[in-house]
């Protein structure tokens, strides 16, 4: 029950060298990555072995029932295989928490997904597909053309900035929310051409500007009077 | 302190912090006989009568309810130790050596083992009183770290279920140090220039009154 030589991430430690058995790596494995919010390397030997560690002792208890044996020592190993397995399921656990908080930016980023297991990465794809699917359904959909991606803040996105992680510390500037406003210009300008109420201002204000001295007219626009311009 | 278990709690709930001192060593004296136990995390026995032997804690705690054994209280449980404890830790700014998981084992052992405490209420009390003025220290520590350039705390001799309660808050704590006084040091640089005018704007200056 020792690492093997390329566990290079725990063997490295030099309290390994006191216990290496695989019951104290995958503590360390667990406690590591319960520990940091980062996902860290999986360790796949390690695993494996666990997980045909456990298959064994719960072939042995099937044996154990079976010879009537008391039920106590049952018990006992019961209790042992259950401590086990919480452990893996738990370090499993944790990671795919992790997947999911991060998933795009962990799909992006080359040294981030090479750290996942292969079912991991499988589970990985299959997340950001339904999140992407589900944001465009929800929400993205219903936006102007240029904010409909998920990636992206805009298509005048150089980047893909969507996702805090890929934002890293950028101060993004506000004028993304003010743009549509200049987009829809033109038709609201036609829109405010064809009103019909704002042009019987406009023409009595034309006609007699003291009456109506609530608005001006500068250029064709017609302001409320206090309105700032 | 709620023990929930996720990404803005601590690490770790309390419960797993428990599991993980489950599997500290402890000394039992069975009154049974029973052939060793090959577990995944050891190998375990064999148990005859009256011969103490050691086992994980977890393990000592299942034999015990089914009374299976009796479990001998660890020394550093004893009236004489915790008093001495108590008063070192009263008296020193420093935190004194206690086993990791003390906390947790003293728990279970209360909870699971009380006949086989001598002195079981003063025990209980001297750890309460322990762990009353540990957390004490700990709060009292962290008024007073510098509010520049302070990049990480060192706690010596804090104990596992103490680290796990304060971890989510210091570690928050320090980010926010670190946010603020980069932030500042990019608001110097661009306001040398302002400085000296601006000063000139304050009023006089109030003394403040003592409280």
């Amino acid at each position: 029950m020792e690492s093997s030589v390329g566990e290079r991430s725990l063997a490295d430690d030099y309290e390994s060298l006191l216990s290496t058995t695989d019951a104290e790596l995958l503590k360390r494995a667990w406690k590591n990555e319960k520990a940091s919010p980062e996902i860290l390397k999986f360790e796949a030997a390690l695993i494996h072995r666990s997980r045909q560690q456990i298959q064994l002792m719960e072939e042995t208890v099937e044996d154990f029932n079976k010879n009537g044996v008391d039920s106590l020592t049952v018990s006992l190993y019961q209790m042992d295989l259950e401590r086990t397995m919480f452990l893996l399921r738990s370090y499993l656990r944790t990671r795919l928490q992790k997947i999911e908080k991060y998933v795009f930016h962990i799909q992006k980023t080359t040294e981030l997904w090479n750290q996942l297991s292969r079912q991991e990465q499988k589970f990985a794809r299959s997340c950001a597909e339904d999140l992407k699917h589900h944001l465009k359904e929800s929400v993205l959909s219903k936006l102007p053309n240029q904010y409909q991606s998920h990636l992206k803040q805009s298509s005048a996105s150089e980047e893909d900035d969507m996702d805090a992680l890929s934002r890293k510390e950028e101060y993004v500037e506000l004028q993304n929310i003010s743009m549509p406003l200049w987009l829809e210009f033109d038709e609201s300008k036609e829109a405010a051409d064809n009103d019909l109420i704002l042009n019987a201002i406009k023409q009595k204000i034309s006609m007699d500007a003291v009456a109506t001295r609530q608005y001006t007219l500068k250029n064709g626009l017609c302001y409320p009077r206090g309105h700032l311009g | 302190m709620a023990g929930v278990s996720g990404p803005h709690a601590s690490a770790f709930s309390a419960a797993e912090m428990e599991f993980l001192a489950e599997d500290e060593m402890i000394e039992i004296v069975p009154n049974m006989r029973m052939e060793p136990l090959n577990f995944i995390s050891g190998d375990f026995g064999p148990f005859r009568p009256q011969i103490p032997t050691e086992v994980p804690l977890w393990l000592a705690v299942s034999l015990r309810k089914r009374g299976k054994c009796t479990i001998r209280t660890p020394e550093w449980m004893s009236v004489e130790k915790l008093t001495q404890v108590l008063e070192a830790e009263r008296d020193s700014e420093k935190f004194q050596p206690l086993p990791f998981h003390y906390v947790e084992i003293s728990r279970l052992l209360f909870d699971h083992a009380r006949e086989d405490i001598p002195d079981v209420y003063m025990v209980r009390s001297l750890i309460e009183d322990i762990k009353d003025v540990r957390f004490h220290k700990i709060g009292t520590g962290l008024e007073i770290i510098s509010k520049e350039r302070t990049y990480a705390l060192r706690l010596k001799n804090l104990s596992a279920m103490e680290a796990n309660i304060v971890r989510p808050f210091v570690t928050k704590a320090l980010e926010t140090f670190h946010k603020l006084s980069s932030s500042e040091m990019i608001q110097e640089t661009d306001h040398i220039s302002n400085r000296q005018p601006q000063a000139t704007n304050r009023g006089p200056r109030r003394q403040l009154k003592d409280r």
